[in-house]
């Protein structure tokens, strides 16, 4: 199996390989839906814009890790984490992984409802960028928000009970698996439109820069990620954005999980210029491309662009290259997409890999991640059972968030508030 | 979007009784408001604060003046009385400030308002006082700068959003809507998005179309926010340092023609009360009910009204979502008829909510079907004359008045 760990020191980051065989290099990115299913994968074949892409140069790697890099040998020292680091990585990964296999079991058996975006297979993403924020930072993300809220640190009980629509969710049931939001481990949402999230984040690092400059608090310097995917990258929104978080040198990530598709348009179908990278630098931010599907490649320039960020100097544009193995939602009947696209994807399961980079440079056996692996099941089975359990929202919760200020409701005719009204507690007022 | 007209240019006096007179305005009982209900000033159009005459003593006798004329004082007389005098937008200014120094995580933003200092002048100097971050002049992009400051909300700060006119927040609506008013409840009650949106809206002098728009009418809806307008310099100042304190986000509407407005206001700090009506003319026959310009037609009209023998009873519901029921409602127990004038276009505004309302809690205290004057649902024509039909006139208001009083 093609394994993006086994050949660290080569592609795809260096701009001097121009004639490559896509099919032969570590991380190839490919464009089948020329192909899609009028014509299996021809080896051949190698579509021109992903040849392009193939050129895109890692912008902010810190010397250190391109040193450790040149040197063949894996000796512990050149590793690029160490064994508690890789431990947290892998148990992350799996946890996503697990709980979003479990949503899946769960909505078939009708315990959730709705639009369900689940994330198997981009893991990588979220873990290798999220478990490097400290509690402050912040964390927007889009539909497809339960791992970002899991990797931020909310508990999968609160994750799966919002799910199931039952009162001790993180939203009290009232948002369900769209809107995924938590004071407490700063995750600012869970948005169902594409592209209304990023503003938010804006405005949240545009908080950590004023909080600094204005308020002179010395050491506000938390940082925002906001996560969305590559069809959110034709939205105006998400250029506007570009434009404000670098003129202001917000410290702000833009990462881009770029998985190829927008429900059943492909990126290639809907984008002039597919290398979303590039469209960093057009507003004067660095614009890094980073294989998606390796948590460790992710990580490394997640260091970079955090660091920066928090620093002072500004925003970065991270395009992820990246896959879901499922459809777009649990109600998507994935079609479009060609079976050996996914095949071929599949081979390159960030979870595996990183089982596979850890054991070949023996920095765990088997039984530890066994034993992680074991251990995140019955995370997500008492979930799962807590879930179950707890109570759905009563009539009375109605009317309770709809304002922070209850006056909100105005006054009724008898020159009371209506919030005063009995009714309103029970909620079965009329508003 | 198109560049708008300068304030001086385009909020030409509506006419000769815009302004407030000043002489005739006295706040006896002048305290500071908490936002509490009960606490707004019944401001009589001859001058006197409740409380201080008791009504009967006038009844039955022609009140002269019905509506406040221009200032004929001369600036020694002014000198004497108590209070400052000043125009609507610097009485906005003037809470806009006074909130900015009590509480330093509010700030501005909005396109123009640092160092042109608003469009419409209501931030002029605040950016030299307090900042470019504080009074950030942002690109044009109204959607995204709306987010902006709805996270920046979410995560402590109290943004104020200017919208250069109303019309522009369009683009913001996706904001607006799912963020600012939805994200309170979608996140369980864990976030609080205590913004400020305002601007001028409404039908000016000739601006077209597109500066011409009511944007109150499509807000209406949006579950979770507040609205309220603006319509003297002393209910602007008190409103807008109320939205700024409130958790809630609210929406202030502001006039492009109200803005050169006259009035002395008081020295003290006052807050008034988001959620209240205000009653600018309390009277027996017919409730008219109104808010922001129209309010100047509807004063204008009284004074026909007045000498034709009619008593109405005038109200500036102020809060357009949600509306002062109370208010609304001990009017509609007095006089049994209801005329509301509005800018709004006739289908969906605020009459039309405000008319659905009325009816639901008060029909069987009304002897005649509710009235509503709206402007007609009719793109703002640029030529003068056409303009001035679309929207509400004095002389439309005295006829539904006698119509309505048969």
């Amino acid at each position: 199996m093609s394994c993006a760990f086994a050949t660290i020191q080569s592609l795809p980051l260096t701009p001097e390989n121009h004639s490559i065989n896509p099919l032969k290099t570590s991380s190839p990115f490919l464009g089948f839906t020329r192909h899609l299913r009028l014509n299996p994968l021809d080896n051949n074949k190698s579509p021109s814009a992903s040849i392009r892409r193939r050129q895109s140069s890692v912008v902010a790697v810190s010397d250190v890790v391109k040193e450790k890099k040149l040197k063949s040998n894996s000796s512990l020292s050149n590793l690029l984490i160490t064994k508690e680091e890789g431990l947290e990585l892998y148990e992350d990964m799996v946890l996503g992984r697990t709980f979003e296999d479990m949503c899946a079991q769960m909505y078939y058996r009708g315990r959730m409802f709705g639009f369900v975006h689940l994330y198997n297979g981009q893991e990588a993403v979220s873990t290798g960028f999220i478990k490097l924020l400290r509690k402050e930072d912040c964390v927007v993300s889009t539909y497809r928000d339960h791992v970002h809220a899991l990797s931020k640190g909310v508990p999968a009980r609160q994750v799966m009970s919002e799910l199931f629509g039952k009162t001790t969710g993180c939203c009290r049931g009232q948002g369900g698996s769209m809107h995924m939001f938590s004071k407490e481990f700063n995750v600012l949402g869970g948005f169902a439109f594409i592209g209304e999230g990023i503003p938010v984040a804006t405005g949240a690092a545009f908080t950590s820069k004023y909080r600094r400059e204005v308020l002179k608090e010395a050491d506000s310097d938390h940082v925002t990620l906001a996560f969305f995917g590559d069809g959110t990258c034709n939205n105006g929104q998400f250029f506007e954005c570009l434009n404000m978080a670098a003129l202001w040198k917000l410290p702000i990530v833009f990462v881009v999980e770029n998985n190829l598709w927008a429900i059943g348009m492909s990126h290639l179908r809907a984008t002039s210029d597919p290398e979303i990278w590039k469209k960093g630098p057009a507003f004067g931010m660095p614009g890094v491309h980073v294989d998606g599907m390796d948590v460790l490649k992710v990580r490394e320039v997640a260091v970079e662009a955090v660091a920066r960020a928090r620093r002072g100097d500004g925003p970065t544009l991270v395009e992820c290259e990246t896959y879901r193995f499922r459809g777009h939602s649990l109600a998507d009947p994935d079609e479009l997409r060609d079976p050996a696209e996914k095949a071929h994807y599949a081979t390159r399961d960030p979870i595996a890999a990183l089982k596979n980079y850890m054991i070949e440079n023996k920095l765990v056996n088997e039984a530890e991640l066994k034993a992680i692996d074991k251990k995140i099941d019955e995370v997500i089975e008492d979930s799962v059972e807590f879930a179950d359990a707890s109570p759905l929202p009563p009539r009375s919760q109605l009317l309770e968030n709809v304002f922070a200020d209850p006056k909100g409701f105005g006054i009724g005719p008898d020159g009371r508030y209506r919030c005063e009204d009995p009714k309103f507690t029970e909620g079965t007022a009329h508003v | 979007m198109a560049a708008i007209l300068q304030a001086v240019g385009a909020t030409t006096a509506l006419s000769s009784t815009n302004s407030f007179d000043s002489k005739r305005l006295r706040f006896s009982s002048r305290r500071s408001l908490s936002v509490g209900k009960g606490n707004f000033f019944v401001v009589r159009s001859d001058g006197r604060s409740n409380g201080c005459y008791p009504r009967d003593r006038r009844a039955g006798q022609l009140v002269t003046n019905a509506v406040a004329t221009k200032a004929d004082s001369s600036t020694a007389s002014t000198a004497s009385k108590p209070g400052h005098e000043l125009l609507l937008f610097e009485a906005l200014r003037e809470g806009l400030e006074e909130e900015m120094d009590r509480d330093p995580s509010v700030c501005v933003m909005g396109e123009d308002v640092g160092h042109y200092g608003g469009s419409y002048k209501v931030t002029r100097d605040l950016a030299e006082k307090y900042g470019d971050l504080r009074v950030l002049d942002t690109p044009i992009a109204e959607n995204s700068f709306t987010g902006m400051a709805i996270g920046a909300a979410m995560t402590g700060l109290r943004p104020i959003i200017e919208g250069m006119n109303m019309g522009f927040l369009l683009l913001a609506f996706n904001q607006i809507s799912n963020n600012c008013g939805m994200l309170h409840y979608t996140s369980g009650g864990q976030f609080k998005i205590p913004v400020v949106i305002r601007g001028p809206g409404g039908v000016g002098r000739q601006l077209g179309a597109e500066h011409s728009q009511r944007l109150e009418s499509y807000f209406q809806s949006i579950p979770g926010i507040q609205m309220v307008a603006c319509s003297t310099p002393y209910n602007a100042k008190g409103l807008m340092k109320a939205a700024i304190r409130s958790e809630n986000p609210v929406i202030l509407f502001e006039h492009v023609l109200l803005y050169n407005l006259k009035e002395r206001i008081p020295d003290e700090e006052y807050v008034l009360n988001l959620e209240e009506a205000e009653m600018v003319r309390p009277g027996e026959h017919v409730t008219i009910l109104t808010y922001s310009r129209m309010r100047y037609h509807v004063m204008q009209a009284a004074k026909t009204l007045v000498n034709k023998g009619y008593d109405p009873e005038v109200i500036d519901i102020r809060s357009l979502k949600p509306f002062d029921l109370h208010t609304i409602g001990n009017s509609v127990k007095k006089t049994h008829r209801v005329l509301i004038v509005e800018e709004c276009m006739r289908t969906g505004g605020i009459g039309a909510s405000l008319t659905a309302a009325i009816s639901e809690n008060f029909h069987d205290y009304l002897d005649a079907p509710i009235v509503c004057l709206s402007s007609q649902d009719v793109p703002t024509p640029y030529a003068g004359t056409l303009e001035e039909v679309t929207v509400v006139q004095p002389a439309q208001i005295v006829a539904a008045v006698e119509q309505l009083c048969q």
